[in-house]
């Protein structure tokens, strides 16, 4: 994971700069036309994570009187999911398992050119520059991404041993954090992993066992009203910032499949 | 004035005697109130659930564009319980008295052994929600120790705790937005709350997309809006973290208790270059296992490597051999700055300490400690480019967590009826300093076990009532304030920068109000700040429309709020003239130079009103009354 740029012998780097040529995406609003902005970002230090390259830039176009440009932005720990643009045609850029935000500018080199998109998908319409809408996520967890457990006192925790394999895979799945990379990533604009990883944090758990079935269905069909379809292309897990693995689609196709018949009534399964 | 409405009886009884004295809301009857929640963190999204689900109609506010992205979502560590699994004497009582002490005896015991008894019930309701706590093989839940714990106490999924408890709130929330009882408003950015006939009777918000103000009223009011990091600008907070609603509530009455009080977390990456705006915090449980030390040789410019067993420092565990490295947060602190100011900081801005695994991959194998901490060392290299398993990390304290906020009675009340305020947003349960993995508890037992009892008992005599109508002359001037606020400053045509302004607030926050806090620094500020403020007022430059998406302007509101709240922090601060918790007043220290309590003196929580503009703030005193905890000078060594 460590590039040419970065130091291996762990001696103290030095001051390093970088000039380089941006090319951003502008856009209003989701009905206006968008263009590329091109702007050159010169000194900019190389231990500078991507997201600050992006504020200096900005307090540039400020001082010029031109408008910052728009990028969605928060914890900048790549927890939040928050954060999220095409970096040279990337999802999140050219490191592994990296949210932009944990993206840092020794990965790049003096006189690279950047081009800076927002996620394309139809599903995810351009807010503003490089700020997306990706609330059709939150229509699939509505339809069925829980467990129906309302407050009050449930039985003691310890009362449903989970197998140590089945938390970890769980947990696994559980880590998606929700920033669309995956839909970005794909050609067809298939939401597959973010849903798959949802429903498969649930099946898998005892707790989720009596709605299994009813939020199966419920979860595939609403992201099939608002995503693609996926044609196995696997761009979505080499894009994925948290690596979330491709056997959690196939483990939702395997469920709804089975949902199909074991949504039916009792009487005719 | 201050009525905290501590119930009577033994203190084991307090909460069961109160829930049964309450007002009781009719399940049916509870349909006809509205309830507004702003903030969708772990202590709002836990309250909106529970809340719907008793079939109140609930109306959720977030300015992000997902509930599922509130900054709780960034906790690593863990959530406290007094579950006692681990068959090692803990128990309620023990937790309730670890965190009054840990909070160095200025927090509310009523509060905190209530915290501490429904603490149990929240690892229950979580686990049952599907969240994927770390199990044994056996499959029961696994615990660690933390943050200096002598019993192991601590629940944990991986290291991110607080991402699987959040997403298990927002699930919960997402199922009722599902069915209808709960309507949530995302991108909208609470500007005020409105007060009719000296009661909270709804909210004015601006719709981030399209800059329109809108005015919502309901029954009651509640905000969960998180902590005030972000005042020392750098911060582990999330970059949106802000102290706008607690802050407008605030002028319109609210008191705001112990604003002086910040969590110095020590475990961050120090900064690297000026335009850095945001700190990244390392889980403490990495203190467990590294050792820490900084060169004894002052300016010391050999690498790590070439410094001799002999000549290196490891000034926690000399000057604090019981508990060494894992001395409680504050005293980690301020021990880290004390070596960096004398000059024995490491890396190119001498500004760190090293935290060392030599020791720890030495004896238990570098596989070991790549099981235990491979995330957070892979994070820590990902930032800083260097590899730790081979160099020592370099830490420096940050802002981490704010333990001030609005005044709120046991019933979770702000000083204005019908306005409750949840979590880290308000001041209640950690004193004067927090332990590590009680964030996460505090936000989901105000969340899903406190308020949907307590909120009763304000709406239970409105029966009948209907909410105050958004076309009221209340509402009316509300939103033309909040609309004329926010689009003077689009006006104001200055030179420079909405960052630049924060920036340098920053700086005089954290150098005269940060770890270590003296009389002539904090007068210091009080002049610096209102001054920085009147030409922030008169010379700041936010471009573009207020009429669409405009992060500039979103940040200006939040940036002015924080002007007037640093006054306000400092005036705190300067008031307590003793030592308490992370609130260090270098006057009053022990020989030793540990922080020195004046029980007699400062007993109390400083409850601020706000009296306009031009006016100084008026302080209320709530005394604290220790029944059951005995008071001493905490001592680590």
């Amino acid at each position: 994971m460590s590039s040419t740029e970065s130091t291996d012998n762990g001696s103290v780097e030095q001051d390093r700069a970088l000039n380089l040529k941006l090319r951003i995406w502008r856009q209003d609003g989701p009905h206006a036309e968008g263009s590329f902005l091109d702007v050159d970002a010169d000194q900019i230090p190389t231990d500078a994570s991507f997201l600050e390259m992006l504020d200096m830039v900005n307090e540039r176009l400020i001082e010029d009187d031109i408008e910052p440009i728009t990028f969605p932005h928060d914890c900048r720990e790549g927890i939040c999911g928050t954060c999220g643009v095409m970096i040279n045609g990337q999802a999140h850029g050219p490191e592994r398992a990296t949210a932009t935000c944990q993206l840092h500018m020794r990965k790049f080199r003096d006189g690279d050119q950047i081009v800076i998109e927002p996620w394309r998908a139809a599903a995810f319409p351009v807010l503003k520059d490089l700020m997306v809408d990706r609330r059709a996520f939150d229509r699939i967890i509505e339809a069925g991404g829980y467990i129906s457990a309302p407050t009050g006192t449930p039985q003691d925790a310890n009362e449903i041993p989970v197998p140590k394999e089945v938390a970890d895979t769980a947990m696994d799945a559980a880590a998606c954090i929700g920033c669309g990379a995956c839909v970005a990533a794909c050609p067809n604009s298939a939401a597959q992993l973010f849903t798959s990883a949802k429903l498969a944090h649930l099946n898998v758990l005892p707790q989720g066992q009596p709605e299994r079935w009813r939020r199966t269905e419920a979860m595939v069909e609403t992201m099939e009203d608002y995503f693609g379809s996926c044609t196995n292309h696997g761009e979505c897990h080499e894009a994925c910032p948290k690596e979330i693995s491709l056997d959690f689609i196939a483990f939702m196709n395997r469920d709804y499949i089975k949902s199909k018949s074991k949504n039916r009534s009792l009487a005719s399964q | 004035m201050l009525d905290a409405r501590i119930p009577d009886g033994p203190i084991a009884e307090k909460w069961d005697n109160h829930k049964f004295s309450v007002k009781l809301v009719n399940p049916a009857n509870k349909r006809k109130f509205d309830i507004i929640v702003v903030g969708t963190g772990l202590a709002g999204a836990s309250a909106a659930a529970s809340l719907a689900e008793l079939g109140y109609n609930v109306k959720a506010f977030t300015f992000h564009d997902s509930p599922r992205r509130a900054h709780s979502i960034a906790a690593q560590g863990g959530i406290n319980a007094a579950k006692n699994y681990r068959n090692d004497g803990d128990s309620v009582y023990r937790l309730f008295y670890d965190t009054v002490k840990g909070g160095d005896y200025r927090s509310r015991e009523a509060n905190v052994y209530r915290l501490a008894q429904v603490s149990v019930d929240i690892i229950d309701q979580c686990a049952a929600q599907g969240v994927p706590f770390a199990r044994e093989y056996g499959g029961l839940l696994a615990n660690r120790s933390f943050g200096g714990a002598q019993v192991s106490r601590t629940f944990y999924a991986r290291g991110q705790t607080g991402q699987q408890l959040l997403l298990g709130a927002y699930q919960a929330l997402a199922a009722q937005v599902r069915a209808g009882k709960v309507t949530l408003y995302n991108r909208s950015d609470m500007l005020d709350v409105v007060i009719k006939d000296g009661h909270a009777c709804g909210i004015v918000t601006r719709d981030l997309l399209t800059g329109e103000v809108h005015a919502h009223s309901a029954h009651a009011v509640v905000l969960a809006t998180g902590g005030y990091g972000n005042v020392y600008y750098l911060s582990t907070n999330a970059m949106a973290c802000n102290v706008t609603a607690a802050w407008r509530a605030h002028r319109k009455g609210a008191l705001f208790a112990n604003p002086c009080y910040t969590q110095i977390h020590p475990t961050c990456i120090p900064v690297s270059d000026e335009f850095q705006s945001k700190l990244t915090l390392m889980s403490e449980s990495l203190r467990n296992d590294g050792r820490i030390w900084v060169p004894r040789q002052l300016d010391d410019a050999r690498s790590a490597a070439d410094i001799p067993e002999s000549e290196r420092y490891y000034y926690l565990e000399e000057k604090y051999p019981s508990f060494g490295n894992l001395v409680p947060r504050d005293v980690a602190s301020r021990n880290a700055k004390t070596v960096v100011d004398e000059g024995r900081g490491v890396g190119p801005l001498k500004n760190g300490v090293y935290l060392d695994f030599a020791a720890a991959i030495a004896r238990d194998g570098v596989e070991a400690v790549r099981e235990r901490y491979g995330n957070l060392f892979d994070m820590y290299e990902r930032i800083t480019g260097e590899d730790p398993y081979s160099l020592p990390m370099r830490i420096y304290p940050a802002t981490h967590y704010t333990m001030g906020g609005l005044w709120v009675d046991y019933n979770l009340m702000t000083t204005v009826p019908g306005l409750y305020c949840l979590g880290e947003a308000n001041f209640s349960d950690h004193g004067a300093n927090r332990l590590g993995a009680s964030a996460l508890m505090q936000g989901l037992a105000d969340g899903y076990f406190v308020l949907p009892y307590t909120i009763g008992d304000h709406l239970a005599p409105k029966l009948g009532d209907a909410p105050v109508p958004t076309t009221d002359p209340v509402f009316a001037e509300a939103l033309a304030e909040v609309d004329r606020r926010t689009r003077s400053w689009t006006q104001v045509k200055g030179t420079r920068s909405v960052e630049h302004y924060h920036r340098e607030l920053g700086k005089i926050v954290w150098e005269y109000c940060g770890m270590a806090r003296n009389k002539t620094g904090l007068e210091k500020a009080l002049s610096e700040i209102p001054a920085l403020r009147e030409e922030f007022r008169k010379n700041v430059k936010v471009l573009g429309s207020p009429d669409g998406v405009n992060q500039q302007l979103e940040k200006v509101n939040r940036v002015d709020d924080f002007m007037e709240f640093a006054e306000l922090k400092v005036r705190d601060a300067l008031h307590r003239a003793e030592s308490c918790g992370g609130h260090f007043r270098e006057e009053s220290q022990t020989p030793e130079g540990e922080a020195l309590r004046d029980d007699e003196n400062f007993s109390y929580v400083a409850a601020w009103e706000w009296r306009g503009p031009d006016a100084d703030p008026v302080l209320h005193k709530e005394h604290l009354n220790f029944e059951n905890v005995q008071l001493t000078q905490r001592s680590y060594k």
